[in-house]
């Protein structure tokens, strides 16, 4: 059995303006120690999806679908339930490390509580095994820390922090929802590294958010690219990073700023592509395929619902023209 | 130790703010001496010493019973304190209990909650109270309870509020995603986060009681004779405010010190708790 398959999630925020639907039949499987990326634009429900994950959509959001983890569907567990799996079966890490912890804690009382929550362990103990998980996120004088607060630490420093909490009891699902945005370049990477180096020793799944394709090609497997609510290329990495098949993705790739300036070294300037138009609006869905109006290939059958068309081996695009142009 | 060395030194920096310890001092400390001494008793009569002025043995003078008036200010000031302190802390316990109800459930909960304390606000505060009392009869307790009651939705408004704009914050939903439940969430990460808050508004609430009760008092609801209380010195003074006028000024200024002094205690904690509203103004 697979640990977590998702299964046509379906989000719709009920809002002032009435329901608006921000995630459409999103499915996808993870097993231990794999790695899946969600990539796209901000709005694009990849967040959605993430909190869907972890049971925690806001209150007016209705779903749809199943989230089969271990066979239990998330979706129609009760609170409790979802109470007693989150921090311990299913973690999370946040993008804004300065935020995402509580400033009136210490980080080792933050970390312990997470142990004496899930673990029943005694607060000596916890705080033993929180400095334990410091010491392997790599937080220096990690013992002197334990008393810290928030404030104390650097952005890389806190999430490291939270990194350590959301392993503390050892999870089945990391869902990292952009772990180095907010964090400098060369920290990104100390982190990113963290991440898979530790998924690799506690045999997780890695669901990893980020609109960052450097990212998603240093750490994951297997590739979801979202646009307006909707899986439009899923791969594996290798195989999406070699041949995107849908306009989108290719738009997205183009869009990537590249290494060490090689355009203005030459002194050509080259300015980075962009993807004309914005993201549209989920309360009034274009109709048919949602990238058509920014799409440089769209043509009159674009305005029908999309299929999705298999690319290879488990690569498949949401687009009717795939193959159609080079 | 250098992040409450700096607190304390932007306290200080705000005048109004040390006038308002100050003068809460002066009266929290008068309250205090009464317990062990006061020049005269405050309840003993002397009807033929009415109404004698200023004087190195009465300081303040003399009532229309002949009773130390300077006595009788510091023993008023003992129950003005007594009441302020439990009418407000009953009501920040029952206030701030719903409001975190309120703030954690949200939905029809808080919507009811909530038009509750409409209901509740649309009598002005002293008003309610004054109502409680005549229905329950004067009485120091009673008047406790009436300043409690409508104490109660005031920090309930002021909790939820806060609260909902803790509950929004990431390290709330981190804690959820920790598997925390609405009453760990609530007593671990709202509460504490808050609590400045709270303060700032008990501070407040205080003055508010003190002078309501002096209101209550005034109108022969509050503490009853012979116990004395700055509102019924009032009213007595009143009677006879042609021929000695200082009588009425005396219980007149302590009240106006007493909730002067909470009031800018309460502006300069504000201030003190979050600086960028310094800054602003």
């Amino acid at each position: 059995m697979t640990l977590l398959a998702v299964e046509g999630l379906n989000v719709t925020l009920a809002t002032d303006a009435g329901p608006v639907a921000v995630v459409h039949d999103v499915g996808f499987t993870l097993d231990r120690r794999e790695t899946l990326g969600i990539v796209g634009e901000s709005g694009c429900g990849k967040t959605m999806t993430a909190l869907a994950l972890m049971g925690l959509l806001p209150e007016a959001a209705r779903t749809a679908g199943r989230i089969l983890f271990d066979g239990e569907d998330l979706l129609a567990a009760d609170e409790a339930r979802l109470c007693s799996l989150r921090g311990d079966r299913l973690a999370m890490i946040f993008q804004e490390p300065t935020t995402a912890l509580n400033p009136v804690h210490t980080v080792g009382h933050q970390v312990a509580e997470v142990l004496m929550l899930h673990r029943d362990m005694a607060e000596t103990a916890a705080l033993a095994e929180a400095r334990r998980l410091l010491d392997m996120v790599g937080l220096p004088r990690a013992a002197e820390r334990l008393a810290a607060y928030p404030h104390q630490l650097s952005g890389g420093q806190r999430q490291r922090v939270m990194i350590a909490m959301a392993l503390a009891c050892k999870p089945d699902i990391l869902v990292a929802d952009e772990p180095t945005t907010a964090l400098d370049v060369t920290v990104q990477a100390q982190i990113l590294d963290l991440i898979g180096e530790l998924v690799r020793e506690l045999g997780m799944a890695l669901v990893l958010i980020t609109h960052d394709l450097g990212v998603v090609g240093q750490v994951t497997d297997r590739v979801a690219v979202m646009y307006a609510g909707r899986v439009v290329e899923s791969g594996p990495t290798e195989a999406i990073f070699a041949k995107r098949a849908h306009p989108y993705t290719q738009g997205l790739f183009k869009a990537r700023p590249s290494h060490a300036g090689q355009g203005r070294a030459a002194g050509t300037a080259a300015r980075l592509a962009t993807i004309p138009g914005l993201v549209p609006d989920p309360r009034s869905p274009p109709p048919g395929c949602a990238f058509a109006p920014r799409c440089p290939h769209a043509i009159e059958i674009c305005r029908r619902p999309p299929p999705l068309v298999a690319i290879g081996e488990s690569h498949d695009a949401l687009c009717h023209r795939v193959g159609e142009w080079t | 130790m250098s992040t409450a060395v700096v607190s304390i030194g932007r306290f200080f920096r705000y005048g109004n703010f040390a006038i308002g310890i100050a003068l809460t001092g002066l009266v929290g400390l008068t309250a205090l001496v009464s317990f062990f001494w006061t020049p005269h008793s405050a309840i003993l009569i002397d009807v033929a010493a009415k109404f004698r002025p200023m004087s190195a043995q009465h300081w303040f003078g003399t009532d229309h019973f002949g009773r130390d008036v300077f006595s009788m200010i510091m023993v008023g000031a003992r129950n003005s304190i007594a009441v302020g302190v439990v009418a407000v802390s009953a009501s920040v316990t029952f206030g701030t209990a719903l409001g975190l109800l309120a703030s954690a459930r949200r939905g029809w909960i808080e919507e009811l909650l909530m038009r509750m304390s409409d209901l509740a606000f649309a009598f002005p505060a002293v008003l309610t109270a004054i109502m409680i009392t005549a229905l329950w009869g004067p009485g120091a307790i009673n008047a406790i309870l009436a300043i409690a009651i409508f104490n109660v939705p005031v920090f309930a408004r002021v909790t939820r509020g806060a609260a909902n704009a803790i509950w929004a914050r990431e390290y709330i939903l981190a804690a959820r995603a920790a598997g925390k439940g609405g009453l760990r969430i609530t007593v671990e990460h709202v509460l504490p986060n808050i609590l400045n808050v709270l303060i700032v508004q008990a501070t407040i609430q205080f003055a508010l009681a003190i002078l309501a009760e002096a209101g209550l008092s005034y109108l022969g609801l509050g503490a009853q004779p012979p116990y004395p209380s700055w509102g019924r010195m009032l009213r007595d003074a009143q009677s006879y405010l042609f021929e000695v006028p200082e009588q009425a000024i005396y219980p007149g200024v302590a009240i106006a010190i007493a909730v002067l002094g909470l009031n800018l205690l309460g502006d300069g904690l504000r201030d003190a708790f979050d600086p960028r509203l310094v800054r602003k103004r």
